[in-house]
């Protein structure tokens, strides 16, 4: 039965690559339109909103607040996006449509609003030793308890966390790359912590609100 | 095809003849920025209707609607599925009211292109100097024989979001075990090419674990369908698709298999081929059209779907009047939600341009949706758009499916990606 369907998917891929192999010698040839190049900052980041919420303030919980982001941060996370480097579910798709100007143009739009703290659940009990945690592994790069966003650090505090869990699993195993300052950091914590240490990180983050 | 081209330079031309004159009228030259009529508070009329009023706050803008409360009809599989509440998907229009919208609950029966007026059923007028019409879709009932308005209550077609989703849950909830159900999807175009495939996964989903020797018969109008593979995959990892004992089987126009009749009293269907099937469970989703309100302002074409200026979506028909969303001719883009409101926000611009006496800004397009299949399987589509140079289509600049190697672990992420999209995007409507 798995063999039937494998035949057939592999029957379709053929297709299908049969197919994009033939629209790619007409995109070669020059059919493929011209299109309109210029759109306004506010244009480029209206579309985000869909997903990403207005002005980039999301409702969460697994899509992340882009507002009041670092523009480096925003174009380094994009350009990633773009080549495949940071692992994605549809933003490498996105990211392929907009040109490093556009994507400039977004960053400095985004960067320009105000980072709403997510409202989300959290244990008061154990913020304490959540805000020890993040002072000892993290607040050398993410200032101000989570909060900053100037050059390459995301938002940690008052973002959405199943969002943050999400990207820690990508670092963790290895899918997304980790600095070599942070490896080390996160290598710490994990040995002395485990997951239960990531975990109160998270409430803490969330607390902040 | 020569005449017709001829009507809409006419009509357009003596709209802007219209148009020439209302432009010295108190109300612009006093400096007001302008009175903008939205017909519709679905998807793409709310959107519009706030982002006018967030660039411009000095404008007046009214939206007309003739519900009080809105089902979205996307996520409504998940009701169907029994993992979402119907509450969950019901939204209202008080949230346009703190931008400052002015809404009215009413049925708009007459555009008047050339006086610029809109009247309702209630007997009101609304001057305009801009009109956004987004009414959705409607149903060619005559395209199926035998199906109409009463036999719908029999056989829901739930392709508006309400007591039509109530009613196919219930007959689902109803059905035996071992029950058979039909989904019968119409022919292209019409409003959420994922969804009538989804809804057989959400479908499926409910059976697989309360009704297990059930099935479900997909008769399609079509030869394909949108996602078909990722569809496909989906369907063989979770309800056995492609064996003997698959839950889910699908017919297509190669198979002659659309549905051309029902028999509301035998509980059956006609396919075009002439098999008579019978089921428990028939949901019969109707050939669509523009919303009525196109036909009686004329916005439409001869197949029954409104030509638009793709740049502004300002109708290729009528000056001043602005289509968007399902009942537009968005060319390249698919009739989605997503496509509203991207279309919507674009529209919105363009019309505070030319309110203005600027040129309409360069738009920028997009459209992501989401189907939920199963548990922790979730599939997307994403394309980012650019419009053709010369103005004549929107073109894919990037973007694409969920590819067929996805891991368990994107799958599953796309599910809560799923429903973070649904929060977002509803709250970006009418929040």
């Amino acid at each position: 039965m798995l063999s039937q369907y494998l035949k057939k998917g592999l029957l379709s891929a053929i297709i299908i690559t049969g197919i994009t192999g033939l629209s790619g010698i007409v995109v070669a040839s020059g059919a493929r339109p011209e299109v309109m190049e210029g759109a306004s900052a506010s244009m480029l980041a209206n579309s985000c909103a869909g997903c990403h919420g207005q002005n980039g303030a999301s409702n969460g919980p697994a899509i992340p607040s882009i507002a009041g982001l670092s523009s480096q941060y925003f174009i380094e996370t994009m350009t990633e996006f773009k080549s495949g480097k940071l692992p994605a579910t549809v933003m490498d798709r996105i990211a392929r449509g907009f040109s490093a100007r556009q994507i400039r143009l977004m960053a400095d739009y985004f960067s320009a609003q105000p980072f709403i703290r997510a409202k989300q659940k959290f244990d008061p009990k154990t913020i304490a030793v959540g805000a020890t945690l993040h002072q000892k592994y993290c607040e050398k790069c993410h200032n101000n308890a989570g909060q900053m966003a100037e050059d390459d650090t995301g938002i940690l505090g008052g973002q959405w966390t199943p969002y943050l869990a999400a990207t820690m699993q990508d670092y963790l195993s290895g899918r997304r790359e980790m600095t070599k300052k942070m490896r080390d950091k996160v290598e710490r914590l994990m040995d002395a912590r485990g997951d239960e240490g990531l975990k109160l990180l998270l409430n803490f983050y969330a607390s902040q609100q | 095809m020569t005449r017709t081209f001829n009507r809409r330079i006419f009509l357009k031309t003596s709209a802007m003849a219209g148009a020439a004159c209302v432009l010295a009228t108190p109300n612009l030259a006093l400096g007001a920025t302008g009175k903008v009529v939205v017909v519709g508070g679905g998807a793409g009329g709310a959107t519009a209707a706030k982002y006018l009023r967030l660039a411009d706050p000095g404008l007046e803008v009214t939206l007309i609607e003739p519900k009080k409360t809105y089902h979205t009809c996307f996520m409504s599989n998940e009701v169907l599925g029994g993992d979402r509440s119907m509450q969950s998907i019901r939204f209202n229009l008080d949230g346009l009211a703190r931008h400052g919208v002015n809404i009215v609950y009413d049925t708009v029966v007459d555009i008047d292109a050339t006086g610029r007026k809109v009247k309702t059923l209630g007997g009101l007028s609304f001057d305009y100097d801009r009109c956004i019409v987004s009414p959705g879709v409607d149903f060619d009932w005559g395209k199926t024989e035998g199906y109409n308005l009463e036999v719908a209550q029999q056989m829901p077609h739930a392709w508006n979001a309400g007591p039509q989703t109530i009613l196919l849950r219930s007959q689902l909830e109803a059905m035996d075990d071992g029950g058979t159900v039909i989904i019968a999807p119409p022919a292209n175009p019409f409003r959420c090419p994922a969804g009538p495939y989804e809804r057989a996964s959400q479908i499926a989903y409910y059976l697989k674990y309360h009704k297990p020797k059930s099935k479900i018969l997909i008769l399609d109008q079509k030869s394909t369908f949108s996602q078909k593979l990722q569809f496909e995959k989906a369907w063989s990892d979770l309800y056995g698709y492609g064996t003997d004992n698959s839950m889910i089987e699908w017919q297509g126009s190669d198979q002659e298999a659309g549905v051309v009749a029902v028999d509301a009293a035998n509980s059956t269907v006609t396919t075009s081929f002439g098999d008579v099937e019978k089921a428990d469970v028939i949901n019969l989703i109707p050939a669509q059209k523009a919303g009525k309100i196109a036909f009686t302002a004329g916005l439409v074409d001869r197949k029954g779907w409104c030509p638009v200026e793709l740049m502004t979506f300002e109708s290729a028909i009528a000056a001043n009047i602005y289509v968007l969303g399902d009942s537009a001719i968005a060319t390249g883009m698919p009739k989605s939600a997503y496509s509203a409101t991207s279309q919507a926000k674009i529209c919105a611009a363009a019309i505070i341009a030319s309110l203005n006496d600027r040129p309409a800004p360069v738009p920028a397009y997009l459209n992501t949706c989401y189907s939920v299949l199963g548990r922790d399987y979730g599939i997307s589509i994403a394309v980012v758009y650019k419009l053709a140079k010369d103005k004549s289509r929107i073109t894919k600049v990037s973007g694409g499916l969920t590819p067929l190697d996805a891991s368990p672990l994107t799958h599953k992420r796309e599910v809560g990606y799923a429903h973070s999209w649904f929060d977002n995007i509803t709250a970006d409507i009418f929040g």
